[in-house]
């Protein structure tokens, strides 16, 4: 190993990392680092569960992971079931630890669907995770429930017709103790609300919208570009919900006012998954997330 | 000798099962209802109100999300039970496959029923053995007793160190399951002798392991060598195990297979499950008209016990195998596995399917069938549906 110069001891920016740097990710791939950032907070008692999908490939092999906890593979639609299992037998154990299940849009919305709403109904002690890239990525970009309208899939060549399943609204229609969004662009947002949900009792969710620069069709330099402007657009609205009150967080606060919301266009233009979109497209979708966020105000007024 | 002190009563199979599993003192269930398997779901909720057992009971959604819940639980360390039935298996099979491929230490107490379509509830072998190659073992009870007995016997199959591979025991719906039996149980203090508590987990916080994740071909195909050579090496151990629980119980276990009148014999049946009992009642009455016959009954199905099936066939002129499941464009699945085993030994194999869907078989069934080899009607197929 090189050694570290010491002027960057000490200035002590080495950072510790919870999961490792040379894993299988694509370049630009928001995965790693927004499993760094949960490890971080989460802290070394904590089982990841991962159903089927790119981060079942970015964990390694079986000669070894990037993960510095330890990981229980689950098959696609079983996710939800096997981290019941293990957070039963791990509070029978006395153990504190945290069981966090961390799968995609696919898992989590399509095939998986029943399994999450079954744990979410019987409120089982784990922390669920959806890291949202709006398709099924791992096979090579087929649309899911989760893909927004118009964006191109291999499945979707003329643009998804359909509106993307609301899931953060349907696992908050369950009454959980715990439901948030996030994004990789606002990284201390998404800690701060890891680490509420961490020591919550119960069924947590957080949905995290992830985007993926070769399914999404954009530079992979552009990945926290791309994920802000979701934010900034409206699209991607941040907020948490805690016992069924609903509050929106960071810079969603403020575009709750439509004159501060940035045009739809202007996230669109950036994906040559959007590029096949009618002006009539477009208005569409400007017109659906205006109307979430008529929902929204509605929900904060509550 | 062997004294022990006898516990009779009389349960119906779920319940039988119900209270071998109670005894076992798993920590997690999680089981989903389904016909016929569901008063035994019924009798463990109660044991766990009533805190006779303490355990969790997962209530899933269900049967795929049943064995994900109870896999997730194993590898935590529990020791964990599920059951099911007919669809919930086929429902499950997804997850049998993980559970066999990662080989987690469990028992799955299979109500065995037929599969629509067309819709039924009634019994037959079609869902059991459609799981022969998810690489658990597999056990099939004759009788109540058997049930509680082989429910015991499956935990400590499945956990042996030379094991390490999760067990399914199959019991007959609606025969089994809803019929009330004579039932000599054991007392808890002996059960827990034989079956201390599980020492194993895949969950270290200090030296973190990926449970299940990639392999690549080498390893992918060294790791099924290897549960193919615990499968193997399993025989030997339910054996062992069946010797052992002969020894606490008083009562005769017969391990891999059971040979009933087999010695003399000129034609034997060949049976798994519960109609067992009747191709015993048909023996009984052929052998009280001088005819030599017997009865080779399977108690595992997988590893499939191919030596002791060679050894106990040795001399007999033909078999005649009694399959209440079909492999559709091939034949009776029992039939061509008997077959295999005793390939060049030039024994007759005669394949009886009958029962499918709950067809009722009686003692006479079997008889008649015998009856007409006996007078060299012989034949290479035949299906019991008039
Ligand atoms: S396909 Fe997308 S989500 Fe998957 S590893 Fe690559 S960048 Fe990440």
């Amino acid at each position: 190993m090189t050694e570290v110069p010491q002027y960057i001891k000490e200035k002590k920016v080495i950072r510790q990392q919870y999961f490792l740097r040379g894993n299988a990710a694509c370049p630009g791939c928001p995965i790693p680092k927004e499993l760094d950032l949960l490890l971080e907070v989460m802290g070394k008692k904590t089982v990841l569960v991962v159903p089927a999908s790119c981060s079942t490939v970015i964990m390694g092999d079986i000669h070894g992971s990037p993960s510095t906890v330890p990981v229980v593979h689950s098959a696609f639609a079983a996710a939800a079931a096997i981290a019941s299992g293990l957070s039963r037998e791990l509070k029978i154990k006395g153990d504190d630890a945290k069981v966090v299940v961390w799968a995609g849009d696919g898992a989590t919305g399509d095939i998986g669907f029943a399994t999450v709403s079954g744990a979410a109904e019987r409120n089982e002690d784990i922390l669920y995770v959806c890291y949202d890239n709006e398709a099924f990525m791992n096979t090579g970009i087929q649309r899911s429930s989760l893909t927004p309208y118009g964006a191109w899939t291999t499945t979707t060549p003329a643009g998804k017709r359909e509106f993307k399943k609301p899931l953060p609204f349907i696992m908050m229609d369950h009454k959980i103790p715990y439901v948030a969004t996030a994004s990789i662009a606002y990284p201390f947002d998404y800690q701060a609300k890891v680490r509420k949900a961490k020591d919550v009792q119960g069924f947590r969710y957080v949905h995290l919208l992830s985007p993926c620069p070769p399914g999404w069709r954009f530079d992979s330099s552009l990945t926290i570009e791309v994920a802000k402007l979701a934010v900034e657009t409206g699209i991607w609205p941040l907020f948490e919900v805690i016992n069924g009150e609903f509050n929106l967080t960071g810079i969603s606060k403020v575009l709750i006012d439509k004159s501060k919301r940035k045009p739809v266009t202007e996230y669109l233009k950036l994906q040559g998954r959007f590029s096949k979109m009618s002006e009539n497209d477009i208005k569409i979708m400007q017109n659906a997330v205006d109307a979430m966020w008529d929902y929204i105000t509605e929900l904060v007024k509550r | 000798m062997i004294t022990v002190q006898k516990n009779v009563t009389a349960m119906v199979g779920n319940h039988a099962v119900a209270y071998a599993v109670k005894q076992a003192k798993p920590q997690v269930l999680s089981v989903f209802p389904i016909t016929p398997q569901t008063t035994m779901l019924e009798k463990l909720a109660e044991y766990i109100d009533s805190g006779e057992l303490k355990a969790e009971l997962i209530k899933v959604e269900g049967e795929h999300s049943a064995l994900a819940a109870v896999y997730g639980a194993a590898v935590a360390g529990a020791r964990v039970f599920t059951a099911t039935s007919s669809q919930g298996l086929l429902y499950m099979t997804e997850m049998m496959y993980w559970v066999g491929g990662e080989r987690v230490p469990m028992v799955n107490a299979v109500a065995t029923r037929a599969l629509a379509e067309p819709w039924t509830i009634w019994d037959d072998h079609e869902d059991f053995f459609s799981k022969r190659d998810t690489s658990w073992i597999m056990m099939m009870a004759e009788n109540v007793q058997d049930a509680y007995d082989m429910t015991l016997q499956a935990f400590k199959i499945s956990e042996d160190k030379r094991v390490i591979l999760p067990v399914m025991m199959g019991f007959d719906g609606f025969i089994l399951t809803h019929t009330m039996e004579r039932l000599e149980i054991l007392d808890d203090e002996t059960v827990e002798k034989f079956l201390p508590p599980r020492e194993f987990n895949l969950i270290d916080f200090n030296d973190p392991v990926n449970v299940g994740p990639i392999a690549v071909p080498d390893d992918y195909m060294r790791i099924k060598y290897e549960a193919m050579k615990a499968m193997e090496g399993s025989k030997e151990v339910i054996e062992e195990i069946s010797r052992e629980y002969e020894k606490i119980s008083g009562r005769k276990q017969y391990g891999l297979v059971e040979c009933y009148e087999c010695e003399d014999a000129d034609y034997v049946f060949v049976t798994a499950g519960a109609w067992t009992g009747d191709a015993r009642e048909a023996v009984r009455r052929l052998r009280n008209e001088g005819k030599k016959v017997g009865l080779l009954k399977l108690r595992v199905i997988r590893p499939f016990p191919k030596e002791r099936i060679r050894e106990a066939l040795k001399g007999v002129q033909g078999v005649v195998t009694f399959d209440r499941e079909y492999s559709y464009g091939y034949g009776g699945i029992l039939a061509n596995e008997i077959k295999s085993a005793i390939y060049n030994s030039g024994i007759d194999v005669m394949s009886v399917i009958a029962g499918i869907g709950g067809k009722d078989v009686r003692p006479l069934h079997f008889q008649k069938v015998m009856e007409d080899v006996l007078e060299g009607k012989k034949f290479e197929e035949r299906w019991l549906n008039d």
